[in-house]
């Protein structure tokens, strides 16, 4: 027993020290596990990134009320009295004695987007004071808050580098509006942060949409309040609104893209992986073929066949790991932190969001690797392991 | 005949390396096939929209509504042939992950403009007309829910009717057919008529105008005196051809679709290198027998072009096989997929450019070591040994 892990070691470290004679094919191999290494991570951090701004900022404790049936804040609608109705209901949160909830009204402008010919569905917001008290971790970081009655906008980090013209100071023009960019806020990385904001009243106005919104944001002054916020609401005949979670109505807003992500980027991976695995099997193949005088002068020596296959597969393993790591590495240096836009299915406007290549994430890569990097040496250790001894050693 | 022989008899010297090298490419190719249907399924909707049509949408956003007193003006303009409108319903079927298209608009004008993509039998039109209540459905839609001519639906609406209630119940008359091979048959068609009485609020509006124009050489002109005629108006319009604002949607999407693409074309060359790299390297091993073959008299070019016939040959079966097995999972998936992604097929023109492809990919791996057998002196071959 002490004999073959003696074996194992010797032959192992011999091959990997003869490593740099076969760096020709390797480097193909390493090239190839990196690649797919590195798109499959990098697929996967796009999605953790959508995740994340589309769910992070979602809080349990804050509810979402809407019209009864609305799938998105596009399709509801209520008037004013039903938002006061709404705030004195039991189980809502209180500061300075006024109830934390905030009726908002959501409508979507054409804007350019920054460096692209193309204009994009931007969110834009209108929201009251309490806007800033029920979500978490909201933040002015350039300029100041706007002025309410002023034509003035404040705009989330993501929408400021996403779409063009949005620095404070600027001007822009929806339809025959005015407006002023006067500050930038952040809101703990989410959804919010890729949407404008400005007084519900001025869009109001702008937008003829009478004393009307589209959505009560509440704080609930208990976790457990829930329950008794939505058995009000439902035992009211007038309201006729939908209660949800925020943390699960994002949720829910965020499924059809990252299903989407999914649906195209798994079965993509599973193709790669495989493609892949033919690289390696036909890089060990080769690795093999090359050392058959070797393995067979080995053999001869009185080595067994265990840890000629074993120092196989080790070299395989060692190969696609070096592969995963390289991948990784440029993933991260590449992608993490890199912005992107796409369009939310749900609210048919942009969401902004960066590519997260996350801890969990690269430890997934470099396992994904050591699985190609086992299979595609499996069959050349067993190849290498029944080797004819004699055969071998008469071929030149 | 006997050089297809000698090839083939090639190819089966190392059969586990041939196979590999066949199935790497195999899987580049089929990733080539469903990662441009699938580009393609994205970009179709600009593929198939008409240059003679053209698309009047708010110009401040496309939820803002257009008063329906603008289609009287328009229809008046000069150069213009044709115009309808179309709106928003946003509802979906029993639950809010049943989404689909659903358009308010008006019959006879709607087939009429979009009579080269999509048609409905005479008489389901007639009896639709009939109905205030009926709907048309298209050929994606019957797949999906299983419905049937005379089913009544309820729809759950973003806009509540008179009396507050958001449910809608409609009864489908007809379906209708798509006459293009990608033109989208997931929609519901009803009538605007009943939709605009029937509504609580924003009577009178219209979401979009399509407007088919006489000469589509004029498109422009027309589509710029239709901003014009609105210009300073409370409800100002940005109008475009068709296909240019099906472009534009489709940039909505925008980072990811390009993102996905730029990766897989990654990865198809990175299969397609290690591919390569295995035949550049089997090709080597094999130069003192091309010597062999000089040694028995045939020319420098006979074994030039021996040796890239057999890259190519390789290259063929590998791809071949991939797109064919594409061909088969897209036509597989297209059925399913047709109510989120219409149009995804892999065209005649793609399966050629792929072929064209892989008749590059066998002339770049074999051509060192082609031109290598070239050059290759004899003797000096022969001893390398």
């Amino acid at each position: 027993m002490f004999n073959a892990i003696t074996q194992i070691f010797v032959i192992t470290f011999m091959n990997l020290r003869n490593l740099p004679q076969r760096v020709g094919t390797s480097s193909v191999a390493v090239f190839g596990v990196a690649c797919v290494v590195g798109v499959f991570i990098g697929v996967l951090s796009m999605a953790s990134g959508f995740q994340r701004t589309m769910v992070s900022a979602g809080a349990d404790d804050v509810l979402i009320m809407m019209r009864a049936g609305a799938t998105s804040e596009m399709s509801s609608g209520m008037g004013y009295e039903q938002t006061q109705q709404i705030a004195n209901l039991p189980g809502i949160a209180k500061r300075d004695g006024k109830p934390v909830s905030s009726p908002e009204l959501f409508v979507i402008v054409d804007i350019p987007m920054r460096n692209k010919e193309a204009n994009a569905n931007a969110p834009l917001r209108g929201v009251e004071a309490m806007a800033f008290e029920v979500r978490k971790s909201f933040n002015i970081i350039e300029g100041r808050n706007f002025e309410p009655g002023k034509n003035e906008l404040i705009v989330g980090r993501g929408a400021q580098k996403q779409f063009a013209n949005l620095n404070v100071g600027s001007v822009v023009k929806f339809g025959q509006t005015e407006w002023t960019v006067v500050g930038v806020f952040e809101s703990g990385g989410g959804l919010a942060e890729s949407e404008l904001w400005c007084d519900a009243k001025i869009l109001q106005n702008a937008y003829r949409r009478g004393n009307s919104y589209q959505i009560v944001r509440v704080k609930l002054d208990d976790e457990n309040s829930f329950s008794t916020v939505k058995e009000a609401v439902a035992a009211d005949p007038k309201f006729n609104l939908d209660v949800k979670r925020e943390s699960a109505y994002l949720a829910e807003q965020s499924e059809p893209l990252s299903k989407f992500i999914k649906m195209v980027g798994y079965p993509l991976a599973i193709l790669m992986a495989l493609g892949a695995i033919f690289g390696a099997v036909n890089t060990m193949y080769t690795s093999v073929s090359n050392r058959t005088r070797e393995i067979a002068t080995l053999r001869a020596l009185g080595f067994s066949a265990m840890p000629v296959a074993i120092s196989t597969l080790v070299e395989s393993l060692v190969l696609a790991i070096i592969g995963g790591i390289i991948g990784s590495v440029v993933v991260y240096l590449v992608f993490n932190g890199y912005t992107v836009s796409t369009l939310n299915f749900a609210s048919f406007s942009q969401v902004v969001f960066d590519f997260a290549v996350t801890p969990d994430l690269l430890v997934q890569g470099v396992i994904f690797a050591s699985i190609i990097g086992f299979i595609g040496g499996f069959f050349p250790a067993i190849r290498a392991a029944r080797l004819p001894v004699a055969t071998a050693l008469r071929e030149v | 005949m006997y050089y297809l022989q000698f090839l083939l008899s090639n190819l089966g010297r190392k059969k586990v390396r041939t196979i590999l090298t066949l199935l790497s490419i195999m899987i580049a190719f089929l990733l080539f096939g469903l990662l441009r249907s699938l580009a393609a399924a994205f970009d179709q909707g600009a593929e198939i929209a008409g240059e003679d049509r053209l698309v009047s949408i708010n110009k401040v956003s496309l939820i803002q509504p257009i008063p329906e007193s603008y289609l009287a003006k328009i229809q008046s303009l000069e150069g213009v042939d044709r115009a309808t409108s179309a709106n928003w319903f946003g509802g979906y079927y029993q639950d809010p992950k049943n989404q689909f298209p659903q358009f308010p608009i008006v019959a006879e004008d709607y087939f009429e403009i979009y009579k080269e993509m999509i048609a409905l039998p005479d008489e389901q039109m007639q009896a639709w007309k009939k109905n205030r209540i009926g709907v048309v459905i298209g050929k994606a839609l019957v797949e999906r829910f299983k419905w049937k001519i005379g089913d009544r639906i309820p729809l759950k609406g973003m806009f509540p009717k008179e009396d507050g209630n958001t449910t809608w119940e409609f009864v489908i008359e007809g379906i209708y057919e798509a006459k293009n091979k990608s033109a989208d048959t997931s929609a519901m068609l009803m009538h605007y008529d009943y939709f605009d009485e029937a509504r609580q609020y924003g009577k009178g509006t219209l979401g979009w105008l399509i407007i088919r124009v006489k000469d589509p050489k004029q498109s422009a002109q027309v589509a710029a005196a239709i901003d014009a005629m609105f210009a300073n108006s409370p409800a100002e319009t940005k109008t475009s051809s068709e296909k240019e604002f099906a472009k534009s949607f489709a940039k909505q999407f925008g980072d990811i679709g390009l993102i996905t693409t730029l990766i897989l074309g990654a990865v198809f060359f990175t299969m397609l290198l290690v591919a390569g790299n295995t035949m550049a390297q089997s090709f080597r091993e094999r130069i003192p027998e091309l010597a062999i073959l000089k040694t028995l008299g045939f020319s420098d070019v006979a074994v030039m072009l021996l040796v890239l016939a057999e890259a190519i040959v390789i290259s063929l079966i590998g791809g071949l096989a991939g797109l064919l097995l594409a061909k088969f999972f897209i036509s597989g998936a297209a059925e399913s997929m047709a109510a989120t992604l219409p149009g995804l097929n892999l065209s005649n023109s793609m399966m050629l450019f792929g072929i064209a492809l892989m008749f590059a990919f066998g002339l770049l791996t074999g051509i060192i070591p082609a031109l290598q057998g070239l050059r290759l002196n004899i003797v000096a071959a022969l001893r390398r040994r």
